[in-house]
């Protein structure tokens, strides 16, 4: 329990993917103008995450690199990109799909958001590193659960400083997206702080 | 097996497998949608330019069959939008009120005079920034023409010293509103009958009379006039509700300093 705690706040403070690891700058970029947006974003990148990581978890474990294949002719571990793309990309759709029949309120919320996430790089990476790092299922399921908030807590904190950047009187030559991304590096220095902070808590 | 072939196999199981999986979840999650909705927003003018209150073109039109919105909110596209628009939804397009940028400020030069001679950067916002600007009156147009610069369609000039609107060209976008650093500059629905008070002085009567010959006094003269109480004076500067108007034109000729007019080409 203690370990699913500590990798789950790793993910949201210390291995923040858009502010430490730089995945998915994009819509943190492009979607954190409005705060209600942002959060849209969020909450539909977690869900897609968690869903992502419970189906690409077992189809790596089970077909593609089954613990007995490791270091055999069977290990087809190089395919994993292309086919977790692949099973993301259904994913999605299948998800818009039910959504739009069974929850057109949640569908309506998430809105363009949705389709938009299937080619986001976070969601494969939340799906790739869960691998690399050797995490089992459930614990890969935190750290996909902790990653997308990690995400809502990055974009929400940016749109704040990006209201706080766009009333600023900001010098004609950084207007734009060059004071934003300015902000962008400003926000990812502070999270910078919390460099070990889980690792002090859960371990001491 | 050969790795390789191994490889493509898996690879198109998987994906033949989603497909199916796909197929399948669009037959049983069918969602009819409203054809509608595509129609209306091919008719749109597809600026996106969210003028009638809607995040864009499609939007709207979704707003429009689902939420019976009004045909007529597409300022772009204008009534020949509006008629398309209605026809597809089978209802009556109404009308489409063209919008006008209007100047409410009559500070020509032989009406006010300047504060200090400004050898500054020569836009309003720059002259804005000493003392509130060069002129005697606060309010008024500076007359330095940010307006003209930002007027896409060629229609707001400086003419003896305050902005000038030509009405046929005005598309009632509102970018020279939204530049003018004293607020002169109001977007108004045209009607060829209702004044408006061209004044923006808020300063009382005498302090308004040293400043400029042609600014609202405050006297309350059209206020006490107007048979459908349509006019409010509020910090010594009349305000005419558009939609009490009746364009009775009696606060026209009451006037003492002539300030209310029906705004039109001359």
């Amino acid at each position: 329990m203690v370990k699913l705690a500590a990798i789950f706040f790793t993910m949201i403070l210390v291995d923040n993917y858009v502010l430490a690891k730089f995945l998915g700058i994009c819509p943190f970029l492009g979607v954190s103008k409005k705060l209600d947006s942002a959060v849209g974003m969020s909450l539909a990148v977690t869900f897609v995450m968690v869903m992502a990581t419970a189906a690409t978890w077992p189809i790596y474990k089970l077909v593609l690199c089954p613990d007995w294949a490791v270091g055999t002719d069977r290990d087809m571990s190089y395919l994993q990109t292309i086919v977790f793309i692949l099973i993301i990309a259904i994913l999605v759709q299948l998800l818009e799909n039910f959504l739009k029949k069974f929850i057109p309120a949640l569908y309506k919320a998430l809105g363009v958001y949705l389709p938009l996430i299937t080619t986001n790089c976070t969601i494969l990476g939340v799906t790739i590193l869960n691998l690399d790092n050797g995490y089992d299922f459930i614990e890969s399921i935190v750290c996909a659960a902790g990653a997308g908030i990690g995400f809502l807590v990055a974009m929400v904190l940016f749109s704040g400083v990006r209201r706080r950047v766009e009333q600023a009187v900001t010098p004609k030559c950084f207007e734009g997206l060059p004071i934003t991304l300015v902000a962008a590096a400003v926000t990812s220095l502070s999270f910078m702080g919390f460099g070990g902070i889980v690792d002090a808590i859960f371990k001491a | 097996m050969n790795p390789i072939l191994m490889a493509i196999i898996v690879v198109t199981v998987i994906g033949l497998i989603g497909a199916v999986i796909l197929v399948a979840a669009s037959i049983f999650m069918y969602v009819p949608v409203d054809e509608r909705v595509e129609q209306i927003t091919a008719v749109l003018a597809g600026a996106n330019c969210g003028a009638c209150g809607c995040a864009g073109c499609a939007d709207y039109a979704k707003s429009i069959v689902e939420d019976g919105n009004a045909v007529n909110k597409c300022t772009p596209g204008g009534a020949a939008c509006a008629a398309k628009v209605a026809a597809i939804m089978g209802v009556e397009a109404g009308a489409t009120v063209p919008m006008k940028a209007v100047v409410a400020c009559s500070g020509t030069c032989d009406k006010t005079g300047k504060k200090y001679e400004f050898q500054g950067v020569q836009s309003c916002q720059a002259v804005k920034g000493l003392y509130g600007g060069d002129g005697l009156c606060k309010f008024g147009c500076l007359g330095y023409g940010d307006c003209t610069r930002a007027c896409a369609f060629d229609a707001i000039h400086i003419v003896d010293g305050v902005a000038k609107v030509d009405r046929d060209k005005c598309t009632g976008c509102g970018a020279c509103a939204a530049v003018c650093p004293n607020a002169v500059i109001s977007i108004v629905p045209e009607h060829k009958r209702k004044p408006v008070v061209l004044c923006q002085n808020k300063d009382k009567g005498p302090d308004t009379r040293k400043a400029c010959t042609a600014g609202c006094i405050g006297c309350m003269k059209c206020a006490k006039a107007c048979p459908k109480e349509a006019i409010t004076v509020e910090n010594f500067l009349a305000k005419i509700d558009q939609d009490k108007c009746v364009g009775c034109q009696i606060c026209v000729k009451e006037c003492p300093v002539g300030v209310i007019h029906v705004p039109a080409n001359e």
